[in-house]
């Protein structure tokens, strides 16, 4: 910590300093390792400069370096709260390039383990968020459901935060009965249960509601400047939802409300975000019901690979095991920018390709940079102890922002 | 070519291209579509007038992203790519510029407040540099690092590598020491944009010969005289021919004198002992007879 001597102009011959503080990086209300150099007057904030870069492991150059479908996990370990969201991005930019069909049942699994993730992610956030103003119970109670969560994604991939599930052309392999069975009772009893006493301590809590209510106000106008997405300019009160407006894979067949704002501050992002949830546990339910049987994969053999039993009988599947398996498929030229509405806003992927197996570039866009970097003219003229709020409402995880 | 992908859905504006390119006049360098995509190179210096008349008069509202590519072999190596969303007509496109290293490109700062950070955290992976941009720090990379890391030429591994030292009770840095090489596996397929050279693939650079070999009189072909009718005839009376001597050829006979082996006791179908393992004496009573055999 280092002490800056600055004279006041508004006392006369007594001498106030403003105080410069590091916030972090090793901070439990940084989410992560956020370091922030903040200048104080006493307790109010002067000015902050977020140091953001201390997760920073070239993501974007590893990613140069492996084929395509390589590079997927990579994606899981960005935002490792929501690893499937991640993913969606990248394998739909693939798929553009490519321009290869996804079969229907492979886009619903696709969207319903989407919102799956946003339940998960949603769990975190908000847990965290109440937390970070003081209040414990909450949070151990949404755990319980993001365990749920990662449970169902342990039972369709094996794996419970880094599944690697999505693939360029569909899914790595279809799900067991049972699992959709159980994930469609824990939406109808579960969820709504522990969720909403849950929030039925937060929602309409005094201390929680002075702590966040008409903190961090941001008009529409600034919302846009600074390039906001997701709940962060829903709740500013402009109905933006790339699910809604730019639909991918089955989303333009689900009927779901997007919940916006009216105050633009830390508390309506905060409800922006539990009213999402519901909404995921709709879309999920509209999933199961129409969800179609069929292949989760594309036929496309240069790019999904065969079944196993396939590779018994036919050597035509093997040796396209072999290729996919070792060279991987090659992308023919182009760029493309494919975003989609991860549960913290806007994730895309600019992918270009030279034709090889292996992407040119892959630059991914987080969507904490744009929120934290507001995170300076948000918290002015706040108190110290609000900046957590603030922080805890824009849902900002490091190992995304610093790639 | 029709659209399979599911992929995120924005509107096609119709004749977008046409009237940016129109609206954009002598600042456009190329403007093409792609996947769906519209894509506008236009001059360096002239980003910055390009993106205002794009957010003010064409209603691309948000900039989302600004992505930088270095491409080596061109001269002027980097690509800045500037993402830009529309919420009101739904729409998207891309722009871009290229740079070299001392060629700053105007900021955009001045148009979007987010821009400060995008801009440098381009300056820190490829070192381009924005004028006008009042904060270009690096922003991703370790306090006093050196070098930009997403150049094509900067080495995955980079150079320094840093640890905690018992030693000195700190974190130091030291230079970059591989206990094993870095594993890169081309599995590139030879035939298909590989860039060694395997052998023969020499003769394929070999210039052209002035005067090319025919084949058209017999004497270019370096053959003898054609054969005449004395070909068939018998070189000499003791050449092998068609008839034999019609003696029987006497089989082989035994290569070693071994003496004959001793008759089976009992039938063919009394094998059980060799199979069964009852009776435990039975392979301690063969084996003395194997070794008997083998002295003799």
């Amino acid at each position: 910590m280092s002490m800056q001597l600055e004279e006041s102009p508004t006392t006369g011959d007594e001498v106030i300093t403003n105080y410069t503080i590091n916030f972090g990086p090793q901070h439990p209300a940084a989410h992560g390792v956020l370091r922030m150099v903040m200048e104080l007057d006493g307790e109010i904030i002067e000015r902050i400069d977020p140091h953001v870069g201390l997760l920073h492991r070239g993501t974007e150059k590893l990613i140069e370096n492996k084929t395509y479908l390589q590079a997927l996990p990579y994606f899981d370990r960005l935002d490792y709260c929501s690893p499937l969201a991640q993913e969606y991005s990248y394998v739909l930019a693939i798929e553009k390039l490519l321009n290869v069909e996804v079969p229907e049942r492979a886009q619903y699994l696709r969207v319903l383990f989407a919102e799956l993730t946003r339940i998960c992610n949603h769990m975190l956030n908000i847990g965290a968020h109440v937390m970070d103003v003081g209040a414990m119970t909450p949070n151990l109670w949404v755990f319980e459901l993001r365990e749920d969560c990662l449970n169902f994604f342990e039972r369709a991939s094996g794996a419970r935060m880094h599944a690697a599930w999505f693939r360029p052309g569909g899914v790595h392999q279809d799900v067991p009965e049972k699992l959709l069975v159980d994930i469609g009772e824990w939406l109808d009893t579960r969820l709504p249960e522990l969720f909403g006493d849950a929030m039925s301590l937060v929602l309409d809590n005094r201390i929680f509601k002075q702590r966040n209510v008409d903190i961090a106000v941001v008009s529409k106008d600034d919302a846009v400047a600074w390039g906001f997405s997701g709940p962060m300019i829903r709740a500013a009160g402009i109905p933006w939802d790339l699910r809604k407006s730019q639909p991918y894979d089955v989303y333009e067949r689900m009927e779901f409300d997007i919940p916006v704002g009216t105050n633009s501050d830390c508390y309506d992002r905060f409800v922006v975000r539990v009213k999402e949830v519901y909404e995921s546990a709709k879309i999920m339910k509209q999933c199961l019901r129409d969800m179609p049987s069929g292949p989760v994969a594309s036929d496309d053999r240069k790019v999904a690979p065969p079944k196993r039993a396939e590779m018994k009988q036919s050597m035509e599947a093997l040796i396209h095991h072999f290729k996919l398996y070792t060279e991987g498929f090659h992308v023919p030229a182009g760029e493309v920018y494919v975003a989609t509405e991860s549960p913290k806003g806007e994730f895309g992927v600019y992918l270009v390709s030279d034709g090889s197996n292996k992407p040119y570039r892959c630059k991914i866009r987080p969507t904490a940079f744009s929120h934290l970097q507001a995170m300076d003219f948000m918290s002015r003229g706040h108190m110290l102890p609000d900046a957590t709020a603030i922080l805890g409402a824009i849902d900002v995880v490091f190992g995304e922002c610093d790639r | 070519m029709a659209t399979l992908h599911s992929a995120p859905r924005f509107t096609l504006i119709d004749g977008l291209k046409g009237t940016l390119s129109t609206a954009l006049g002598d600042h456009l360098v190329d403007a093409h579509e792609e996947h769906g995509e519209l894509l506008l190179h236009v001059k360096r210096d002239s980003i910055e007038d390009v993106l205002r008349i794009l957010r003010d008069d064409h209603a691309y509202q948000q900039l989302m992203e600004i992505a930088g590519a270095d491409y080596p072999s061109r001269s002027e190596r980097f690509e800045i790519v500037y993402m830009l969303l529309s919420l009101t007509t739904n729409s998207r496109i891309m722009v871009k510029c290229r740079a070299s290293e001392d060629t700053p490109v105007p900021t955009v700062t001045t148009l979007w407040p987010n821009a400060g950070w995008l801009e440098r955290e381009v300056f820190d992976m490829y070192g381009v540099l924005f004028a006008g941009n009042t904060d270009l720090r690096r922003i991703l990379t370790d306090y006093g690092f050196e070098g930009h890391p997403f150049r094509k030429d900067f080495p995955l591994t980079g150079y320094t590598e840093l640890r905690y030292s018992e030693d000195e009770k700190r974190v130091v840095y030291e230079p970059v020491e591989l206990a094993q090489d870095l594993r890169q596996f081309d599995f590139m397929s030879p035939w298909e944009g590989a860039d060694y050279v395997l052998p023969g693939d020499e003769k394929a650079d070999m210039p052209p010969v002035d005067d090319p070999k025919v084949t058209e009189k017999p004497s270019d072909t370096g053959a003898g005289a054609k054969t005449d009718e004395h070909a068939a005839d018998k070189v000499s009376a003791d050449a092998p021919a068609e008839k034999d001597g019609g003696k029987a050829i006497d089989p082989p006979g035994p290569t070693e004198d071994r003496a004959a082996r001793p008759k089976r006791k009992g039938k063919t179908t009394d094998t059980a002992k060799a199979t069964e393992t009852k009776k435990k004496k039975a392979p301690a009573k063969r084996k003395p007879a194997a070794r008997k055999k083998d002295d003799n």
